[in-house]
Formats: structure tokens, sequence, C-alpha cells
């Protein structure tokens, strides 16, 4: 291939990326400029509405109105839920599933076997299938609209033991163990002290992921959760588009306050996202 | 201390390190498992309220209409995503993966960055996108082709599947780029150069280089994509406001089985949805399983 042929062909190439990120990018600069205009404006202009301004833009017609009534309808509450449900099922099942991959990847015990195949099968089983049995399951708990109802089903993800599993067999070594033992580690102080540690970009990676799952998680809430104020983000958000719809200011807003804490967080931990993600395929 | 002790010592921990995933795992994984065979052979009302109808409910499924629509519909939307999302994503890869390309990290959380918002989220703006006259894609056409009547497009109502794999394709081409290039940076180099030395153009590249060895990931994507996509559930249900759009157009199987065990409290129809689906995943999974053992086995 000739240099200016292969110049074309790397321009080409650039101009297509470019244009698909382009495409990528429009909706959020859509969403955020939607959720400052009034009512009136989203019939006058694709983006911004149009003005005296600079650029032939009406930047007096951009309001924080729709923040503002966002948050007198108590959206807030709802942030604060999501906050927290997420947190919570991120570090106790990081938690559960690190103490239970460790156990049964190095310790030898009567039924290991057994536990270790069963978590593997549990792989299989599709969620959808245990949302009717969950349910009722909850109901004969008194479980249901609690918060307990909510989280308590989530904290043991199969997924989760099989990843820290596999963690340990690739990053703690026999030899490490039998030395903090010989030392006269207990048991205990070496899972804290020596193993967990070790499994440190695991832990950061499924923490993460379990996090956002959580945030994003919208069919647990939506059928064991009833009370408006004990609701996260994701169902509020469906039911406020139930009752104002054609409100594209609210909406948008709602959307906006919705995501930007989880695209922080993401920006603020990109490294062990993308590595968390592709811990399971890479190997696979 | 005696080696029977710290042996003890040893189990105590294990078990007590194991109680609290066994616990929730028996109480809250195992048991509805169990009890979803039960419930499959019974009609409720609501919870709690079980009459035995044996295997009446899976006759029904049979031919129900409704059931057989979403059961297509879903079929549809995992065939776009099989055809054309997963194509588009090993493109794209390939384009990101040249070791020269300037602002390639920039791309990739570009490309990547609609999977952060979430799927309800990314409905929400999805829905607000495609409305008739104030949504940004009927503005857009209209603008690009100075056409006022594209305004009216009704993409929610009219054309629901297309609205749903559109949407779909901006929210995952860009995740599933991400293990198509994790595969291709695991791609030989030397055997790379041997094959350019012994005259491959870019094609016989891809076919003979490229292929086998992003062939056990991209088994691994299609396995993770079909059983993402029939189990498509808050796209549609946000969508179409938790209906199935005019004539169920955009009704998909999970949908189905929400509107029977939630919507109407049959949680034994809902059952049985939920085994057929679950069979139609695990014979998924079992042929996946087969392919790659056939290539073990051919390696």
């Amino acid at each position: 291939m000739s240099a200016t042929n292969r110049k074309l062909n790397k321009a080409a190439l650039h101009t297509l990326l470019i244009v698909l990120a382009f495409i990528t990018l429009i909706p959020y600069a859509w969403l955020i400029i939607a959720s400052l205009k009034g009512q009136d404006d989203f019939f006058s202009g694709i983006f911004f509405p149009p003005g005296e301004g600079f650029l032939g833009i009406g930047w007096d017609k951009l309001t924080l109105n729709n923040y503002r009534a966002l948050f007198d309808l108590g959206f807030e509450v709802n942030l604060i839920n999501s906050i927290f449900y997420s947190a919570a099922t991120a570090l106790f099942a990081t938690f559960i599933c690190a103490a239970t991959g460790f156990v049964i990847a190095k310790h030898h015990f009567r039924g290991r076997n057994f536990i270790t195949l069963v978590v593997l099968g549990a792989l299989i089983v599709p969620p959808t299938l245990l949302l009717a049995p969950g349910y009722e399951l909850l109901y004969d708990l008194g479980l249901l609209d609690t918060v307990w109802g909510l989280l308590l089903p989530l904290l043991a993800p199969a997924f989760g033991v099989f990843l820290f599993r596999q963690a340990v067999i690739q990053s703690v070594p026999d030899e490490l163990l039998e030395a903090a033992r010989i030392d006269g580690c207990s048991e205990w102080s070496i899972f804290f002290v020596v193993v967990l540690p070790l499994l440190r970009p695991m832990i950061g990676a499924f923490m993460l992921i379990t996090f956002l799952g959580m945030w994003n998680n919208f069919i647990s809430p939506q059928i064991v959760l009833q009370t408006a104020d004990k609701q996260p983000l994701s169902v509020a958000i469906a039911q406020l588009r139930g009752v104002y719809k054609t409100d594209y200011g609210l909406l948008t807003a709602a959307t906006v306050v919705s995501v930007l804490p989880v695209a922080a967080l993401f920006l603020l931990l990109q490294k062990q996202f993308i590595s968390g993600l592709t811990t399971g395929a890479v190997k696979g | 201390m005696s080696a029977k002790v710290i042996d003890r010592n040893r189990v105590l921990f294990s078990w007590a390190m194991l109680t609290p995933f066994l616990l929730l795992f028996a109480i809250f994984v195992v048991y509805p498992l169990i009890q979803s065979a039960f419930l499959a052979a019974n009609q409720t009302f609501g919870p709690g309220t079980r009459t035995f109808v044996g295997t009446k409910n899976f006759q029904l499924l049979l031919a129900d209409p409704v059931f057989w629509k979403s059961i297509g519909n879903t079929f549809i939307y995992a065939l776009g995503s099989l055809f054309i999302q997963l194509p588009l994503a090993f493109a794209l890869a390939l384009a990101l993966n040249s070791s020269k390309l300037r602002g390639k990290g920039i791309y990739r959380l570009i490309f990547f960055s609609p999977q952060l918002m979430g799927l309800v989220f990314v409905s929400i703006l999805g829905a607000l996108a495609f409305e008739k006259r104030a949504g940004l894609v009927n503005q857009a056409i209209a603008f690009i082709t100075r056409n006022e009547k594209f305004l009216e497009i009704d993409w929610l109502q009219q054309h629901v599947m297309a609205t749903l794999i559109l949407i779909s394709l901006w929210l995952y081409v860009g995740f599933n780029m991400i293990y198509f290039l994790a595969a291709l940076q695991s791609v030989d180099k030397s055997l790379m150069e041997a094959a350019e030395i012994d005259g491959a153009g870019p094609l016989g590249k891809l076919r003979h280089v490229i292929y086998p060895s992003v062939k056990p990931v991209a088994t691994f994507v299609i396995l993770l994509s079909m059983i993402g996509s029939l189990q498509l559930f808050e796209l549609p249900y946000i969508l179409l406001e938790s209906s199935g759009g005019p004539d169920n157009r955009g009704l998909t199987i999970v949908m189905y089985l929400y509107q029977n065990g939630f919507d109407l409290g049959d949680l034994g129809y809902a059952s049985a949805i939920g085994w057929v689906l679950a069979l139609i995943l695990i014979a998924l999974a079992l042929v996946q399983i087969k392919m790659t053992r056939a290539q073990e086995v051919n390696a």
C-alpha cells in the first residue's frame, strides 16, 4: 500500500469514528439542554431555544425551574434511597462472596465439592425464573414493602462467589497461607490481613459492578416496594413518567439527577471497572 | 495445639465463613427455585392462594397466542442483537485496535459510556428522544430532510420493535466492543507478521489469524448477548408504559410473565412462563458448551 493510500485510509477511519462518537454523544447534550428548557421551548429548535443572545441562542430562556420542581416533588428522597441500597448491597455482597469464594477455593472440608457444584449450577438459573416464587416467599415472610425484602435476596449472588473463587485460585498462593499459619496467625486474621489485600483488584471491581447493578435495578424494587418514600430512582422515575408524561423538562431533569452520580463514580474508578468487566471474559 | 484441634478449628472457620452465603442462598435461591416448579402446577389470585391445576398452565401457554406473540417479538429483538449489534461491535473493535490510532482511549470511553446510564434511565431517555414532535430523533430527521412530516413518525407505538433495536444499538455496541477489543489485543503479533510476510491481505488475516483467536470470546459474547436479549424487560416496559403496545407488538416474554404474575396475580402462570424461558436459555447454554468443546478438540 502506498503512503498516500495509507493516509487516506487513516483519514477515513478517523472521520468514521468521529461521526460515530458524535452520534453517541448527541443524546447526552440533548438531555442536559432539554432539562434546562421551559415547556414552550420544546417545539422550537432541537437543542437550544432560538433567541437574541450569543450565537442566536436564547440563553435567557434557560432555567433551573425543572430541577426546582423535581425537588419540590421530593425526588431527593429517592436519590438517598438509591445511594443507600446500592452501597449496602455492594458492601455486603462483596464481603459474603469474598468469604465464600476463599473458603471453597482453599479450605478442605466435607461438603466442599457439593457446595462448589451448587454454586456453579446456580449460574445457569435465570433470575426471571425466581421472580414469582420469590415474591410469594417475601409475602409469606412478611417482607414485602420492606428494605430487608429488597436487599436480602440480592446479597448472595452465585456469580460473585464464582468470580472470587477464580481470583483466589489465581492470586493467593498456598505457600503464603501455610507461612502465615506457621507464624501463628489465626484463620480469621489470615483472611482479613493476608487474603483480602491480595484480592483488592477483584474487590474494587466487584463492588463497583454490584453498586451499578443495584443503582440500575428496576424489577426488584418495582415488585418488592410499594411505598413511594422507599422507592429508588429507577422506579421513581418510571412512575414520574406515568404521571407527567409530557413534562419533558421535568423528566429530563430527573434523568440527569439519576445518572450524574454514577457517571462521576465511573470516571473516578474507570480502570477497575473495565478490568472487572472483562475478568470473566478473557479467561472464559 | 494438637493437629486435631487445629483441624477442628479450620473446619469451624470454614463453616462460619460459609454460613451467611449458605443461609441466604438456601432461602432466596434454592427454596424459590423448588417452589417455582410447584407454582407452575398451580393457579393463584395473588400470593398465598394456590389452586392445583396440574399441567393446565403449560397446556394453556402452548395455545396462548399472546405468549407466542411475545416469543416472536423477543426473538426478533435477539436476532437484531446477533446480526446487527454484535457485527457492529466487532467492526468498531477492529477499527479501534490499530495500534497507531490516536485518541483510542477517548473513543473507547465515548462508545462505552451509554452503558453507564443504566437500562432504566436509557429507557426514559429513549422514550423522550423517540417522542413525536418534541423528540430528538424526529426533530433531527425533519431538520436533515427539511420535511416537517417526519415529526409525526410514531416510533413508540407503531414501530416499537425498530425503536427497541435502535436504542439497544446505542446502549450495547460499545459495551460488546470492549470484550472484542480485549480479545483482539490477545491476538499473537508474530502470527500477524508471519501472515503479512506470507502475503495475506486484510481479509486473509481476518479469516486465518484474527478469527480463530477471537472465536472463544465471540461465542462467549454471543451467549451473553442472547441470554440478555431473551430476558428483555425494562426497555419495552418503560417505552410502552407497562402495556404491550398496540396488538402487543412490543410485548416480550418477561413482560408477559410480569403482566400475568404481578398485574393479574397469577404467579402460577407466570412461573410456567418462567420455566419455558429457562429451558430456552439452558438449551442455548448447552449448545454453546458443545461448540466450545468441539473447538477445544479441534485445536
